[in-house]
């Protein structure tokens, strides 16, 4: 395993309102690892990956990619510095077809490509990631799966270091979800590091390299994904005190 | 850049030229009343289609066209006499340009219904500071516009400035800018995590349709020989060129001008036959438009031919889908 820190953060502190929603969050991603980010529904995972992004503004705390400060930074730059990500509620852009939703992951990048390279590079994600067929068909037509598909697709095309995955393969069946896991561990295999939300524990334990565990906002645990299930901590977040 | 020299950029562009030359013509055809429409129809084209540049995309609906209408207008009755008139369009080009920018910058972040509020506000704003400057400061209210500018010159210049705006147009519909402006369109927090720095795209785009809108206003104030605020900042115009582009279809190039054709001859009538009445009648035609037509003209067309393209490609579900679109 490489040991070489990608990303690090560090007290990192959100409230809206009188709600704390991350309250003093702190840990690391190496180079190359796949850490999954779990927890009980409000423990303020979405709201970590929000403020990774840049999607939300920080109170406090800092985030950093490769030493470099990025806490607060608009979300474009952030995508610049080699960060990018999926949504929990799945957002193409519905009036554009696929080659287009893929073009706008590789028009405004740090090395952007337009015209007929971007048109090229598009088909050549499309058929990467099972779409090939639909390359003219507008997104907002597509099947749930095929929409999950293109916005990851949209996603590699920004060349990222880091990806996050914001339930990407919550609402799959039983064979599109062996499919969705294939396809993120060949991300894994091409060097990808990836940070993901998730409840899919069969993902979870295939996938991740490591799990931090929230609960309410904090940290609760930190480790491989079978000590972080086996901990009494992060059994009693997620089914209650009897159960621990 | 190789782009330019396709012929699917060649083409449409010679013909457009060809188009623009034989009405550069019209002058030697028409007597003096339909020179006037013609000016009417040509400034209205400008402007709808300027305004269906930003906000066709974007979908932020802006109130603000009079505003810079106006201070195109109110730059040539100050500077008119003092100075060659290409350095007046270019004083209110830079005028207008420079108001664009303030009002992009502070506005832009507000969302929906606020932009057009805000952008309506501007319009009587701008009206009351120029009335307050003239009234306390030049202590007379109105100017007079004496030009040695003729109706075929106004007719000329517009003519030009329209075929500047379409080929502007063209050219921003294959860049990366205008591709920018369509994903902002859709979705602007992916925007923004693609890598666009979305406000700047969208102050960009403000301020070129801002430009062509001041200038529209200078080219044609010498048709008026008195302007005072009232006439240059008169909100109505805003309203008319909403109406003109929604009808047309504001997210194509020339969707606008299917608009602004039937619209301008429809308020010529209006404005002969029921001179008092025209604010309501413009009321009723905007409430038709927007009940009957939500996507112009062109989306009519393209609602018509588009399910049978698509149902060779994908299954009953697209149809259920576009159906629950429209509805």
């Amino acid at each position: 395993m490489n040991t070489e820190i990608l990303l690090s953060i560090s007290g990192l502190h959100k409230a809206f309102g009188g709600l704390i929603a991350v309250n003093q969050m702190q840990f690391d991603v190496h180079a190359g690892e796949i850490v999954g980010l779990l927890g009980p529904n409000g423990s303020g995972k979405t709201t970590v990956m929000n403020l990774i992004s840049g999607a939300l503004q920080a109170n406090e705390g800092k985030v950093v990619i490769s030493g470099k400060d990025i806490t607060n930074l608009p979300a474009h730059k952030i995508s610049h510095s080699g960060i990018a990500r999926t949504f929990q509620l799945v957002r193409v852009l519905p009036d554009l077809d696929c080659v287009e939703n893929i073009e706008a992951g590789l028009a405004y990048r740090t090395n952007p490509l337009w015209g007929d390279a971007a048109h090229s590079a598009a088909l050549e994600l499309l058929d990467r990631i099972g779409l090939a067929k639909q390359a003219h068909t507008p997104a907002g037509d597509l099947t749930y799966i095929d929409q999950k598909r293109l916005e990851l697709g949209r996603a590699l095309a920004l060349q990222p270091r880091l990806l996050l995955l914001d339930e990407w393969l919550a609402g799959l069946n039983p064979s599109e979800l062996q499919d969705g896991i294939a396809l993120v561990r060949q991300l894994k295999e091409e060097g990808l590091t990836i940070i993901m939300v998730e409840h899919v524990m069969d993902a979870i334990r295939s996938l991740c390299d490591r799990c931090v565990v929230m609960n309410a906002g904090a940290k609760i645990a930190d480790g491989t994904p079978d000590e972080v299930l086996s901990d009494p901590e992060v059994v009693r977040a997620y089914l209650g005190d009897s159960h621990a | 850049m190789t782009p330019f020299l396709k012929p699917d950029f060649i083409r449409p562009v010679a013909i457009g030229a060809a188009i623009f030359a034989a009405l550069a013509f019209l002058p030697s055809l028409v007597d003096s009343y339909y020179m006037s429409l013609a000016i009417s129809v040509v400034s209205f084209a400008v402007l709808a289609t300027a305004w269906s540049m930003f906000s066709g995309p974007t979908r932020y609906i802006s109130l603000a066209t009079v505003v810079f209408f106006g201070i195109g207008a109110y730059t040539v009755a100050v500077l008119g006499e003092v100075m060659a008139f290409p350095l007046v369009l270019l004083c209110a080009g830079l005028a207008g340009t420079v108001v664009a920018l303030l009002v992009g910058f502070s506005t832009l972040r507000l969302a929906g219904v606020y932009f057009v509020i805000f952008t309506f506000g501007l319009t009587e704003l701008v009206r009351q500071v120029v009335s307050w400057y003239e009234v306390n400061v030049t202590r007379e209210m109105g100017r007079y516009v004496f030009l040695d500018i003729t109706q075929n010159d106004i007719y000329w210049q517009l003519l030009a400035l329209f075929a500047v705006l379409l080929l502007t147009g063209f050219v921003l519909g294959r860049s990366r800018l205008g591709f920018a402006l369509r994903i902002i369109g859709e979705d602007e927090t992916v925007a923004k995590h693609c890598g666009i720095d979305v406000t700047r795209v969208k102050v960009a785009l403000f301020v070129l349709s801002a430009l062509f809108m001041t200038l529209t206003g200078a080219i044609i104030a010498p048709r008026w020989t008195y302007i005072d605020p009232v006439i240059a900042f008169n909100p109505m115009l805003s309203f008319q060129v909403v109406i003109m582009a929604l009808l047309g279809g504001p997210r194509r190039l020339l969707g606008p001008l299917l608009g602004v054709i039937p619209l301008t001859l429809l308020f010529e009538v209006l404005t002969a036959s029921f001179p008092n009445h025209f604010s309501i009648l413009l009321g009723c035609v905007f409430m038709v438009i927007v009940y009957l037509l939500p996507g112009g003209v062109v989306g009519l067309y393209e609602k018509y031919r588009a399910p049978k393209k698509r149902t060779l490609s994908t299954d009953t579900e697209t149809t259920r889908k576009s159906g629950e679109k429209t509805a």
